[in-house]
């Protein structure tokens, strides 16, 4: 069965992408409302604060990663600060890392397809890689290369399509840019509800809240993201031992 | 709309890109034959997640003013229907969708 990088191309038996195509394409359907709805709004909210629909087109295809694309949309807006942008990009996508370490054994073998299924690897793309039972007789390579495809086809599309219909728009988009509030609060409320010890919840928000006071709104990221790692560093045998005894 | 060049845009833009990137090739790099993770990282991968979504909450809210204008009580009262939508279907779309539209309504009509 399918391990396309250590067969020699002429093998693979004919079909075999038409085949996993098919195979993908429902699990894909849920993230195609969803992207839609998240892409739209994105290309729509890029569009309110001014930029034309090539930001969110070009974004949506080379970013790839929805959360960090609405934040991108903030740092565009703010005072050039590419050290900032840097940090911020790690640690929103932090999580990636752990995505990617779930993923060596599933991307071995993948051949040439394996660049870009770790291009891809965003949330949504990963859960599916992640825990899709492949039906036996679909090529696995495959199988995830048009998971994230058609995931990336989505997101960009549905960008691209808010960020042309944007400007026709006629109701009021006051108050839009509220969507990337509710989307943290959603992720954050799912995180709260997964776990049992909410230590690093409660710090993330509370050490935020604390140093946006002392350092004000253009000044606080970087030392409440050091804060954070610090602490968390700190208290890792408490909470770890927390975790356990819950 | 923005104070950057179109310039300065284009490497903030790289500089997530690359950040980006880097996230998600890293391990493959570090890791190639499924060496096994060293406990440190498996712990920030377990606790970073929920503090960075706090973080992020806070730098979404980072300009609402307590003191003036409307106080934040918008913010506050559409964070409320989030959650309270969330904890009650959760449907992440739903929850995102309502909580939006209120706000709007919210700094549309009322405040």
């Amino acid at each position: 069965m399918g391990l396309i990088g250590r067969k020699p191309k002429g093998k693979c038996p004919p079909g075999t992408a038409k085949k996993a195509l098919r195979a993908a394409f429902p699990h894909t359907l849920p993230i195609f409302a969803g992207f839609w709805f998240l892409g739209l709004t994105y290309g729509i909210y890029m569009n309110a604060c001014g930029f034309s629909f090539w930001y969110p087109m070009l974004m949506s295809l080379t970013i790839f990663a929805g959360s960090m694309e609405f934040v991108a949309v903030n740092l565009l807006m703010g005072a050039f600060d590419p050290l900032q942008a840097f940090a911020m990009t790690l640690m929103i996508n932090a999580r990636h890392l752990f995505y990617g370490l779930s993923m060596l054994d599933k991307y071995k073998g993948t051949g040439l397809k394996k660049p870009y299924l770790i291009f891809g690897m965003c949330d949504e793309s990963f859960s599916i890689n992640y825990t899709a039972k492949i039906p036996a007789g679909v090529d696995k390579g495959w199988f995830m290369f048009f998971v994230t495809l058609l995931n990336h086809i989505y997101w960009f599309s549905g960008s691209t399509l808010g960020g042309i219909f944007g400007s026709l728009l006629q109701f009021n988009t006051e108050g839009l840019e509220f969507v990337m509030t509710a989307m943290f609060v959603v992720i954050f409320l799912e995180q709260w509800l997964k776990e049992k010890n909410h230590t690093a919840a409660l710090l993330g928000l509370g050490l935020s809240l604390l140093f946006l006071i002392a350092f004000g709104a253009d000044g606080f990221i970087l030392p409440a993201m050091l804060a954070i790692l610090g602490v968390l560093t700190l208290l890792r045998r408490p909470i770890e031992r927390g975790g356990d005894a819950a | 709309m923005t104070e950057m060049t179109l310039t300065q845009q284009i490497v903030t833009v790289a500089v997530i890109v690359g950040g980006t990137m880097l996230t998600r090739f890293l391990p493959f790099l570090l890791f190639p034959a499924g060496k096994s993770t060293p406990k440190f990282v498996q712990y920030l991968g377990k606790v970073l997640p929920a503090a960075v979504f706090g973080l992020l909450i806070i730098y979404c809210l980072r300009n609402v003013s307590v003191f003036t204008g409307s106080h934040g009580i918008p913010e506050l009262i559409a964070i409320g229907v989030v959650v309270g939508l969330h904890l009650w279907k959760r449907q992440m779309l739903l929850s995102i969708a309502g909580g939006t539209i209120c706000y709007m309504l919210l700094v549309q009509l009322v405040f």
